[in-house]
């Protein structure tokens, strides 16, 4: 998979989250206040593990399972309507 | 898992809808996928076998990455799965949503690093990931399970930090005498604390007055007071746990009566012994309807399925009651230490009703200050406090505050009453809505 472009791998049945934590202990996203956050329950329920999979944004990380060829995309700030990105 | 064999066994046709990927829940999480290897897992995972092959039956059809997110009366369910929604009708349901860890606001619990403890739990379930160099912090049985998994797994906690003092565990004793009809779990409890002093791995008791910082190189510095002294440990991982409340997200939603249980310090549902509910035809099974474990929750959902093979004729009243005496025997057992538990790692004082600029609400950045603003300028209930301050109405819903915000009003002198849980309970994407036509129902 990708995560920003880099390649990253994962084992079968691992979820996005668990894939983007063994790569790296950075935050998954920022907040509203530009503050980071990296997922925190890995059980659905805090939703800070907020990752763009596949050009959707807003997808928790933790109830996802990593596929081959998956892009993953940090989000930086809240998504538009639209999904797009901020840039 | 247990419910849903039982009433398959008993001849009905069951739709199971799991969030997860995977069967198995939290506690047996993933166990097709590591089939066996990751021993340091215990010996007890190893029981989710027996439940998940159970699943195996012709007459139940299993879904996962199924998340319900209405449930109306008449039993229509309504769900999720990849991107797409569907109605189910069944005349009977049961909720067996489980538990989530208690929420721990301290100064830096937002920091990447910081973690709840069951997280690091899901991960070696999940991806095998061993947490290196983790400080594990806060009280209760899963604290120490995982500390004694880390050991085994070689990669023992940095240290051991627990927030309950000597005088809550003399406080508990006098709940011994009951939870010794659990003697067997008292004494794995034991042999983990044992595990965890001769792998020499430190710990502090009586902990308080928790901030965690981020360092220039990236980890975590953690202080803590502990013994009258402060003390300061860097490590690159944070681990918090203060035991586990249950998810009553679907149950409030669906206007089940819920109460405060103080000793727990938790909302639950009301149920009776089996299960059921004050909304006909919703059984609730397992910690959702209050803390019990995982023993509890398999006697528990064998309970429901035998009342809902009653309610459908299936099987006499003088039959369902024959049946029930080995899974209310074994609810019995596992219920005998859940007070002496709940007595000695209740939840610190600190973590229920936090001050100043600690974050109540991660997802809109809501701090304890300015709930208590809220209420000083007439926000009375939390459902004032959430239109005064939006706390609770990010994507979480309000699963990471609703327990501080009660604690912060009470603290205020405030009537906490139950908070309202409305559907959709889990985000639901506008045109997934748009597309939900009555034809899609199955």
């Amino acid at each position: 998979m990708t995560l920003d472009g880099a390649p990253i791998e994962a084992l079968p049945g691992d979820t996005v989250a668990a894939a983007v934590l063994a790569h790296s202990g950075k935050a998954f996203r920022t907040t509203a206040h530009e503050t980071p956050r990296a997922a925190y329950c890995m059980m659905g329920v805090c939703f800070e593990c907020l990752l763009e999979i596949d050009g959707k944004a807003n997808v928790q990380g933790c109830m996802t399972v990593a596929e081959d060829g998956m892009v993953v995309r940090r989000q930086n700030g809240l998504r538009r309507l639209n999904g797009d990105t901020d840039e | 898992m247990a419910a849903a064999s039982s009433a398959a066994r008993g001849g009905l046709r069951v739709l199971l809808l799991d969030e997860q990927p995977r069967a198995g829940g939290q506690i047996y999480r993933d166990f097709a996928l590591n089939a066996g290897r990751k021993a340091y897992l215990g010996k007890e995972y190893l029981a989710g076998r027996a439940l998940v092959d159970g699943l195996d039956v012709a007459n139940v059809r299993q879904e996962f990455g199924a998340s319900v997110w209405r449930l109306e009366p008449g039993s229509r369910v309504v769900w999720s799965q990849d991107g797409v929604s569907r109605v189910s009708t069944a005349p009977h349901v049961l909720l067996a949503g489980g538990a989530q860890e208690r929420p721990t606001p301290f100064p830096g619990w937002t920091l990447p690093g910081v973690m709840s403890a069951g997280a690091a739990q899901v991960l070696m379930k999940n991806a095998g990931l061993l947490p290196r160099d983790a400080v594990l912090a806060g009280s209760g049985p899963l604290l120490y399970l995982i500390a004694a998994q880390m050991i085994d797994a070689g990669a023992p906690p940095k240290a051991l930090v627990e927030t309950q003092s000597m005088r809550s565990l003399i406080g508990a004793s006098r709940h011994l005498p009951r939870a010794l009809l659990a003697a067997p779990t008292l004494i794995k409890g034991l042999g983990m604390i044992r595990k965890i002093k001769r792998a020499g791995v430190p710990r502090f008791t009586g902990a308080s007055g928790f901030v965690a910082t981020q360092t220039a190189t990236g980890d975590l510095s953690l202080s803590f007071n502990s013994a009258a002294r402060t003390r300061t440990l860097v490590t690159p991982l944070v681990l918090m746990h203060q035991g586990v409340v249950p998810s009553t997200h679907m149950s409030r939603a669906s206007g089940v009566k819920h109460v405060w249980n103080d000793v727990q310090k938790a909302y639950q549902p009301v149920t009776d012994q089996w299960g059921g509910t004050d909304v006909p035809g919703l059984h609730i099974a397992g910690d959702g309807a209050g803390i019990g474990g995982a023993d509890a929750a398999k006697a528990a959902g064998e309970l429901a399925a035998l009342n809902i093979l009653h309610r459908l004729d299936r099987l006499s009243e003088d039959k369902r009651n024959q049946r029930a005496a080995g899974p209310l025997a074994d609810l019995r057992q596992a219920m005998a230490i859940r007070p002496f538990l709940d007595a000695a790692y209740a939840p610190i004082p600190e973590l229920s009703d936090p001050v100043g600029d600690t974050i109540v609400c991660r997802c809109e950045e809501i701090s304890a200050e300015a709930i208590r603003t809220a209420h000083r300028s007439g926000a009375q209930g939390p459902r004032q406090v959430k239109t005064a301050t939006r706390a609770g109405m990010g994507p979480c819903q309000g699963r990471m505050c609703d327990l501080t915000v009660r604690g912060i009003l009470i603290s205020c002198g405030a009537e906490a009453t139950v908070p309202r849980a409305r559907t959709p309970i889990k985000p639901v994407k506008l045109g997934e809505l748009a597309a939900l036509a009555p034809s899609q129902e199955a």
